[in-house]
């Protein structure tokens, strides 16, 4: 309740009470001693919209992709479907199984993240013909 | 131009903060101008790298595509569900060299590094024999079990330490050790 309230300031009264740092949240948020904290659906939509943007070009596909793994997440499978799409639209499958092999690099020793996220994403690897990893092979040395 | 010959730069290359990740390079060797050195590589134009913390490098693995291979870069921009697993492998392998199972595959090095540090240290010990029979001198005299008995007889006789020390711990009665 007292969180509902104080986001309902908008224009930010930097009490020193505001939210407790999200430290414990398994995706998203940075800890903040200061300063307006995004949420974790907040950084979704940012991802997604990044990802999404129609003509998206090769550096951004990549710099995007290079970031989002370089946070200390697992990136939501809507952002990795936003991402797959992207690669659709840039032709290039080769990025798309390379990227779901940095998921499952991701997730390190949470095993059961990887099958999650495939789960989720089979609608769009089946739509767009993207092969996991596994199914060509390359998950073998 | 950045020029360096290319051997193992480690996190020298990397622009970004990164822990020092290990990676191997593949560059272009510079065309015209590396005279003077055998494969110098060109560090002011993309590089191709393979690292586990970030996915997509600066430019795929292999350019220079012969014509099935650029044939099959065509049929890429068409649906995905009409290319066979092999293409799709073949596509990966032109983009990518290691993938990341290969990337993260332990190597067999330590066996290397440990062999090589027992056979030094064994080395070392037959050094050091051959130092024991032909460099050191002979033992002192006053080493050997007999003088040394004497020695402790002598001390016992002068009552060295008597109070707390080496004859205070020794039974004068009945000559021996307390």
């Amino acid at each position: 309740m007292f969180r509902a309230a104080v986001r309902l300031s908008v224009s930010g009264a930097r009490s020193l009470t505001r939210t407790q740092p999200r430290c414990q949240a398994p995706l998203a948020s940075r800890c903040y001693s200061h300063g307006k904290q995004e949420t974790d659906e907040e950084f979704d939509a940012r991802w997604i919209t990044y990802f999404n943007k129609p003509d998206i070009d090769a550096w951004e596909l990549r710099k995007g992709m290079n970031t989002l793994i370089g946070y200390d997440l697992v990136p939501e499978p809507k952002i990795l479907e936003a991402v797959l799409r992207a690669c659709r639209r840039l032709n290039d499958l080769a990025s798309a199984i390379r990227i779901l092999e940095a998921v499952k690099d991701k997730a390190g020793p949470h095993k059961d993240i990887y099958p999650y996220v495939i789960q989720e994403l089979k609608p769009v690897l089946s739509e767009l013909g993207i092969s996991t990893p596994e199914e060509l092979g390359l998950d073998k040395i | 131009m950045l020029r360096l010959t290319s051997s193992r730069l480690g996190s020298l290359l990397a622009g970004r903060p990164t822990a020092a990740l290990t990676f191997s390079i593949k560059g272009r060797a510079a065309s015209q101008q590396s005279h003077e050195v055998s494969e110098a590589l060109d560090m002011s134009r993309p590089m191709y790298y393979d690292r586990v913390d970030m996915p997509l490098p600066d430019k795929p693995y292999k350019d220079v595509l012969s014509e099935a291979e650029q044939k099959l870069k065509q049929k890429e921009k068409g649906p995905w569900s009409q290319l066979t697993n092999e293409e799709k492998v073949a596509l990966y392998r032109l983009k990518f060299c290691q993938s990341y199972s290969e990337m993260r595959a332990p190597s067999a090095e330590w066996k290397t590094v440990l062999g090589g540090v027992l056979f030094f240290l064994g080395f070392t010990g037959l050094v050091v024999w051959w130092q024991r029979i032909y460099v050191y001198p002979p033992r002192p005299r006053t080493l050997e079990d007999d003088w040394k008995a004497m020695q402790l007889q002598r001390m016992l006789d002068m009552r060295i330490n008597p109070v707390e020390g080496l004859s205070a711990k020794w039974d004068y009665d009945k000559g021996q050790w307390k």
